[in-house]
């Protein structure tokens, strides 16, 4: 055992124990010799010096081996390190913090710091080996803390295990090292297929980001960020449209406010419009397409208008607005800014403006109304009457605006366009350039005229004079009813019991023709035997005109025997 | 008599400059091997050396309990040394490593032994901090650093010009010796965590590759302390100062 496996040092030393104490190995050898036989057997019992490879030093080298594997494992599973600055550090630890897409870790923060100016944090983030394509120009970073708002809640899993820093992967090729981080999760993340479009709007209403889109009540995107214009007339919402659905935007697609609950007050009346219960919450946009639309599918990131109505957003499009000047005499209570102008039931505008100015050729006050009206609205949104050519002609023959009562309950008015042929001739004038359209007086003060001179008429009217008369004509009337009354009491009296006796009378004449026409009556009887005697007179006569007839010589001779018989 | 004097003349030497000291207060005790003795490693019967001269040239059994009989430890510092390199080269991943990964709906956490010592500093809870950075870290450092002195002090004996005294390096082994079984604390616990802690979703902890670093380490260093034949010590020492000892034994 010994002698196979000793290395050279080992069998030096022993070799040297064992041999005697001399320094010196040759004298030592010879003394030795010397002195007794064993030590002659030495040299064939010696080792070879060389030193031999020894099993045991292949432990090391297998230690080294699983070091430097797991070196190298570690290495190769390190990824690139990233900067990220954040406005906060709030829930992030050093160590700890991990970075997680789609809830897979795929990195740890390292280290937060401070920046030099101390305006943000910037964390380290080493990202492990499998997420190194995360490091590129697009890649977002943010926050995920609990967040409740009014498109839900998110991030509870975090009350528990702490913040970590969600991440978008972008698809850029370009590496990046250092990023900046978002204060609030996007809203798109950036493998998600659809497109995004930007809305101008008068004002952000109750939308914000997060608030849903809708298409046919069916929730097709989100709005994903807002800004004011650059020039802070309006507002730019950026909307994201999810994919199957962003092929409906079209080119002519329309946007309007579904946001909560929109409640108008007009000239048609009381009217409730409300999208989804979501969207009374949180805001919404809903979109659509006018009717027969058939324009190409909208390229990303095209520009549409946001309007607040449907109906607003729907109707045909308007054209150019044309300004049109009204001078109203009488009372404008009712008609409001915003008042329709209404041609034969078709909205042609709207009232921008109402006043009172003091006219000083007439010496009167008169209220002039600004309205804007479509023009094109009548002829199916082409645009028509540059020159207000047909205007002027349509105002020769006629056309007025009269202020009418749109809604008897409300008492809101608005103003018609109509053609009055019996109205007074009036041609058209512009103001400042502005059309001025002539107005006649509304019906209802109108129907007060008419009712003035039917006053005025009856005012004339003998109504004295025709009282004496009738009273005259009633006395009179008395006078003959009274003397009718009196011949009727007087027939009442006397006429009546006359009547009765004669009626009397009668009767019994009438009963006893009854008896003598009875068929039993004696006379009866009589009549018929008189009539029998008769009948028999006249067969005895009959016989005797025959034998005259026969034997005419009968009359001077008498009757003769009968000869024969014998 | 031969004793009595030596501890007069030790007490007296820590006053003395090494160089004056004069080698025959180190007379050379003799030993097993050079009376061609044996002894046993498993029941310490001392065996007369058979048919040759102080080495074991056949393998040679004890005469009582048949166990193979080795004049010192085999190839004891070769041994002891690629077992502490082996032991060095694991204690970096062991320290680099995560020991623990504790899974648990906090999400999942890492820790290297230093990491528990930090936590557990800033906790305030000093001792425990100080028993895990003593028993994972220091120990097994301390063994690590003891041994390779060792095993260098021994194989530059001879030359004496470093000229540290047997006893002193016969006392830094029985500090190895003493030593080495507290380092296993920390596997012991990791273990225990590990077979405990499996409660699915709330929390689980298994070990980390640290751990069969640190495991191996301690068991590396175990077998290294182990293999040193600390008999070699003095064999080396005397090596250099054989011949006055020597000398001085035959004049007396």
């Amino acid at each position: 055992m010994i002698d196979k496996a000793d290395s050279k040092k080992m069998t030096d030393d022993n070799q040297s124990i064992n041999q005697s104490p001399n320094p010196n190995d040759d004298s030592q050898q010879t003394s030795e010799n010397s002195v007794s036989e064993k030590v002659l057997a030495e040299p064939r019992t010696a080792q070879p010096k060389r030193w031999r490879f020894s099993l045991v030093w292949f432990i090391p080298l297998i230690a080294l081996a699983i070091g430097l594997s797991l070196f190298a494992k570690a290495i190769l599973e390190t990824g690139p390190t990233i900067s990220v600055s954040f406005s906060t550090a709030d829930g992030l630890q050093a160590g700890k913090t991990t970075v997680r897409y789609k809830e897979v870790d795929i990195g740890l923060v390292r280290g937060i710091e401070l920046s030099k100016d101390r305006s943000h944090v910037i964390v380290q983030i080493e990202l492990s080996h499998a997420a190194r394509s995360f490091a590129v120009d697009d890649t977002k970073f943010w926050v995920v803390r609990p967040r409740i708002g009014t498109g839900g809640i998110s991030g509870i899993n975090t009350f528990f295990s702490g913040a970590y820093i969600g991440v978008a992967g972008g698809k850029s090729q370009v590496e990046k090292e250092e990023f900046i981080g978002l204060d609030a999760p996007p809203i798109i993340t950036g493998d998600e297929a659809g497109k995004v479009f930007v809305l101008h709007s008068n004002d952000l209403g109750s939308l914000d980001t997060g608030s849903p889109i809708y298409y046919r009540r069916i929730n097709v995107g989100q709005v994903s960020a807002f800004k004011l214009a650059n020039d802070g007339k309006s507002v730019e919402v950026q909307v994201f449209i999810k994919s199957p659905y962003d092929h409906y935007v079209t080119t002519d697609t329309r946007f309007w406010q579904a946001s909560g609950v929109d409640v108008s007050l007009n000239a048609s009346g009381f009217q409730v419009n409300t999208q989804s219960l979501a969207s009374i919450v949180s805001g919404g946009i809903a979109f659509g397409f006018p009717e027969g639309s058939n324009a190409n599918i909208a390229a990303s990131n095209s520009v549409f208008k946001l309007v607040e109505t449907q109906a607003e957003a729907l109707k045909d499009s308007d054209g150019n607005p044309v300004k049109i000047l009204m001078y109203f005499d009488q009372s404008l209570r009712g008609l409001a800014k915003g008042a329709p102008i209404d041609f034969r039931g078709i909205e042609l505008g709207y009232v921008k403006s109402i006043n009172v100015e003091f006219d000083s050729t007439y010496r009167q006050l008169r209220m002039p109304v600004i309205a804007e009206i479509y023009p094109s609205r009548l002829s199916h949104g082409r645009e028509v009457d540059p020159n207000k050519k047909v205007l002027n002609e349509f105002i020769q023959r006629g056309l007025r605006a009269q202020m009418k009562t749109g809604n008897i309950l409300t008492g809101q008015n608005y103003i018609a366009l109509d053609f009055f042929p019996k109205a007074k001739p009036a041609e058209m004038k512009f103001t400042d350039g502005v059309a001025e359209i002539p107005t006649i007086p509304s019906e209802l003060s109108g129907l007060q005229a008419q009712v003035t001179q039917i006053a005025d008429k009856l005012t004339k009217f003998p109504l004295d004079e025709i009282g004496k008369d009738v009273r005259k004509t009633l006395a009179n009337m008395n006078t003959a009813i009274n003397s009718t009354d009196k011949l009727v009491k007087q027939m009442d009296g006397k006429v009546a019991p006359a009547m009765q006796a004669t009626l009397d009378d009668a009767r019994k004449t009438l009963q006893s023709t009854q008896t003598i026409l009875a068929s039993d009556a004696p006379m009866q009887q009589d009549i018929r035997r008189a009539l029998q005697q008769m009948t028999r007179a006249a067969a005895s006569l009959q016989l005797m005109s025959d034998y005259i007839e026969q034997h005419p010589e009968s009359l001077i001779r008498g009757k003769v025997p009968s000869k024969e018989k014998p | 008599m031969n004793i009595l004097k030596l501890l007069k003349i030790r007490l007296l030497k820590n006053k003395q400059t090494r160089i004056d000291e004069s080698d025959d207060l180190y007379p050379h005790l003799s030993t097993a091997k050079d009376l061609s003795l044996v002894v046993c490693h498993s029941c310490g019967l001392l065996n007369p050396l058979i048919g040759s001269k102080k080495t074991l040239t056949n393998k040679q059994t004890c005469s009582r309990c048949h166990a193979v009989l080795h004049v010192r430890k085999p190839s004891s510092l070769e041994r002891t040394w690629a077992l502490m390199l082996a032991a060095a080269i694991m204690y970096i991943p062991a320290n680099l490593l995560p020991m623990t990964k504790t899974t648990s709906f906090m999400g999942e956490q890492q820790d290297t032994i230093m990491s528990g010592v930090i936590y557990f500093w800033h906790n305030e809870d000093y001792f425990v901090s100080a028993v895990i950075f003593t028993a994972s870290i220091f120990i097994p450092m301390l063994k690590l650093m003891i041994l390779a002195f060792l095993l260098l002090v021994v194989r530059k004996q001879s030359n004496d010009k470093l000229g540290f005294r047997p006893e002193q390096c016969a006392f830094l082994y029985r500090v190895v010796e003493f030593v080495g079984r507290w380092s296993m604390i920390d596997v012991f616990v990791v273990s225990l965590l590990t077979a405990l802690i499996q409660m699915q979703a709330l929390a689980t902890i298994s070990a980390g590759s640290g751990a069969v670093a640190f495991g191996s380490v301690v068991v590396l260093t175990m077998f290294a302390s182990l293999s040193f034949d600390p008999r070699i010590i003095w064999d080396n020492y005397y090596k250099t100062h054989e011949y006055q000892t020597h000398t001085a034994s035959n004049d007396r």
